[in-house]
């Protein structure tokens, strides 16, 4: 297996593009943290959460089932819900990688896919090697970890207006990634636009509010990018999509 | 704590689950244009739906997450990382906060 072998400048040109997304995951896994030790869980326990499951929606929505005491199989589904976009990342991202990377390489640096490593190695040009995954992936792992063992165990030093404010660190992350893509290229501020106004839609019409709101994540996602693909079929294969 | 524990471990596993069975299983190059044009958009069109409108219930109250998102709506117009955009939403929060 000499082919494990890695290649070092890739894998340092990965961490340095990962590092931007270490610094972001900080804040909001601090908030992970808080979050999960005001619900009663020990500070071990959030770490753990963050460095085994490595995601945000659905760790947030997961820990909050486990400390309302919810069932496994409650948990286990809302996760896999939310989750369920990472299909879709991880099978477009099968199109990126070199086709050469065998199949633990490709189990390991699976685990690292989130929406912020995946929007970045999506926008590189060219396929891309093991090595550099493993250098994307690690930044945002350590920093996923240590951002929650910060907020877990500063829980209590913390005043609540704080705290509270630290809510939309999430969200404002998820803003940083799509913004600069939405304003170079007109046909994902548009996807952009049409998968909330749906997300919107099945929110606030009565008769779809019997989905949850993984599912309509989801249901949101597959249409706003599949009526995309069909208004603006894409030209290149890099994540700036470029206009005909 | 075993509670929490069982459940992290499922948690762990259907997170993984989906993030490699695709990349996994599949080599093949996918042809069509329409498959491969959904597949870059995804990212988009996920973000944007996590995103909006539930930024809007993230805070304490509504006015100071809706101060919260403009400042990030602006720090990311201006291409600004992660993190300046992730703090300066939570300032913003912080400091509309202290006049409600």
């Amino acid at each position: 297996m000499s082919k494990v072998l890695i290649n070092r400048n890739d894998f340092i040109y990965g961490f340095k593009k990962g590092t931007p997304i270490l610094l972001g995951y900080i804040p909001v896994a601090f908030t992970f943290g808080l979050m999960a030790v005001n619900g009663g869980l020990p500070p071990l326990m959030a770490v753990f959460i963050s460095l085994s499951n490595l995601t945000s929606a659905g760790q947030f929505a997961g820990t909050n089932l486990i400390i309302e005491g919810a069932g496994y199989l409650e948990i286990a589904l809302t996760t896999f819900v939310i989750n369920i976009r990472y299909m879709l990342m991880s099978l477009s991202l099968s199109q990126k990688i070199d086709p050469k990377i065998t199949l633990w390489q490709r189990l390991i640096f699976g685990f690292g896919i989130t929406d912020e490593t995946f929007s970045m190695a999506s926008m590189e040009k060219g396929k891309l090697s093991y090595s550099y995954m493993l250098g994307l992936i690690t930044g945002p792992i350590f920093g996923w970890s240590f951002g929650t063992a910060l907020g877990a165990f500063t829980c209590s030093a913390l005043p609540q207006s704080l705290s509270n404010a630290m809510g939309i660190a999430l969200f404002a992350m998820f803003i940083a990634i799509i913004v600069p893509p939405s304003k170079k290229s007109r046909p994902i501020l548009m996807i952009v636009l049409i998968s909330v106004t749906i997300n919107l839609a099945l929110k606030h019409i009565p008769i779809f509010s019997f989905i949850s709101s993984g599912f309509r994540v989801i249901i949101s996602t597959i249409l706003g990018a599949g009526i995309g693909a069909a208004l603006w079929p894409a030209k290149e294969e890099n994540g700036i999509v470029k206009e005909d | 704590m075993l509670y929490a524990f069982i459940a992290t471990v499922l948690m762990a596993l259907v997170t993984y689950l989906p993030r490699v069975l695709p990349i996994a299983v599949f080599r093949k190059e996918i042809k069509s244009t329409y498959i491969r044009s959904f597949l870059q958009y995804v990212p988009y069109a996920v973000l944007g739906a996590l995103t909006f409108p539930d930024i809007f219930n993230s805070t304490s109250s509504y006015t100071t997450a809706v101060c919260g998102t403009i400042v990030a709506l602006i720090l990311a117009y201006r291409e600004k990382s992660l993190f300046v955009v992730a703090l300066g939403a939570i300032l913003t929060v912080y400091v509309t906060g202290l006049f409600l």
